[in-house]
């Protein structure tokens, strides 16, 4: 991240000579601190909005019932972790709080759920299980887009939340799509 | 009766009155339990606001000096094939890389290009469809003391390939050309 920071900000500086733009890229260089401040009051407001809201479903059992229901799909694609009842409890609701956009709590259970694969199989190499595993978090669904709703409310969207069928739909695909790709990878990749 | 455009722009709304009803059926402390949901997102706002802001003035410097607009449109090619609109272009190279990157870039997006637009539409359904891939990569497999992660990087990045190519699809087809 640091090389990136550096490359943006060099480039930068040769390109504004290079294409005239010297006076417009040197006030840019100041406008990305108020930018930043302007961020945290219009989208971070809505941000905590929503992190509290979210720990009131959290607290009320919606991640626990949810992953409930996730635990037959989760046990099918899972089954060598699904006989540990450990590896299969934190799986599940690592995938639910993920679900649900409550990252603070997904980490610490999807943590759990790769330690206890990984004891299980055995070695320094990721089993096939543990692979679909964090492709599956990598992929994330989200039921709530709260941060990209933010960022829209922020910039006067008019209906901050009509992205929501697009999310579900293309998240939804994310994860069919890691799926497949680490079902066909399983069986061409060495161990 | 209400239009249905009219309903879902309640939503926000009833979401809030919703959880905060359920939430005392069941028994919770929903103001305690809302003042620690808001605050560890204020904690964690806090910790990304100085990386936000490098990012915010990297990217400022980058579009000011037409930096930006020369990766646009390198990629503008490949992407316009693909039905993806070419301003998405820094959010897709961020988004795999970094989480506070991304939100600055998205938001960058839709501020530039207007919140209900195809391109902003397109960064925000991109932003809440993706994950911040090699972070999750590095953070699972490290907790787990597994040194080679094998194929989970390549077809994590698939996954992301289609989230991407899937916002653009949705939000064309749901929002028309905006």
């Amino acid at each position: 991240m640091s090389n990136l920071w550096v490359f943006s900000l060099v480039i930068s500086v040769f390109f504004a000579l290079f294409s005239n733009n010297i006076a417009e890229t040197g006030a840019a260089a100041l406008e990305g601190a108020p930018a930043a401040i302007n961020f945290l009051f219009l989208t971070g407001g809505l941000i905590c909005l929503w992190g509290g809201a979210l720990e009131i479903m959290r607290r009320s059992g919606l991640t626990r019932a949810l992953a409930r229901l996730l635990r037959p799909a989760l046990a099918a694609l899972f089954p060598r972790a699904a006989r540990d009842g450990e590896a299969l409890g934190a799986m599940t609701m690592n995938v639910s709080a993920n679900i649900l956009g409550l990252g603070n709590a997904a980490t610490p259970m999807g943590i759990a759920a790769a330690r206890r694969m990984a004891r299980l199989s055995g070695g320094g190499s990721a089993d096939a299980e543990l692979c679909l595993l964090v492709v599956i978090n990598t992929a994330s669904v989200q039921l709530l887009p709260t941060t990209a709703a933010a960022l829209r409310a922020a910039n006067g969207a008019a209906q901050p939340f009509d992205i929501l069928p697009a999310v579900w739909l293309s998240s939804a695909g994310s994860v069919a799509a890691g799926i497949l790709a680490a079902k066909l990878l399983e069986r061409v990749w060495p161990r | 009766m209400a239009a249905l455009s009219e309903l879902i722009s309640l939503l926000p709304a009833a979401l809030l009155a919703g959880t905060a009803a359920w939430g005392r059926l069941r028994g919770v402390d929903v103001m305690a339990a809302f003042a620690k949901g808001a605050q560890d997102a204020l904690r964690m706002l806090l910790g990304i606001f100085p990386a936000l802001l490098a990012l915010l003035t990297a990217v400022a410097m980058l579009r000011a000096s037409g930096a930006l607009d020369a990766l646009t449109g390198l990629l503008s090619p490949a992407l316009t094939a693909l039905g993806i609109p070419a301003e998405t272009a820094p959010l897709i190279l961020l988004r795999p890389l970094s989480g506070s990157g991304a939100m600055a870039v998205a938001g960058d997006i839709i501020a530039e290009c207007g919140a209900d637009s195809l391109a902003g539409r397109t960064a925000a359904v991109m932003l809440g469809s993706t994950e911040t891939t090699f972070y999750v990569v590095a953070v699972y497999f490290g907790a787990a003391g597994v040194k080679r992660s094998r194929y989970a990087i390549p077809a994590a990045l698939c996954a992301d390939a289609a989230g991407f190519l899937l916002s653009a699809l949705t939000a064309r087809w749901l929002f028309g050309q905006g």
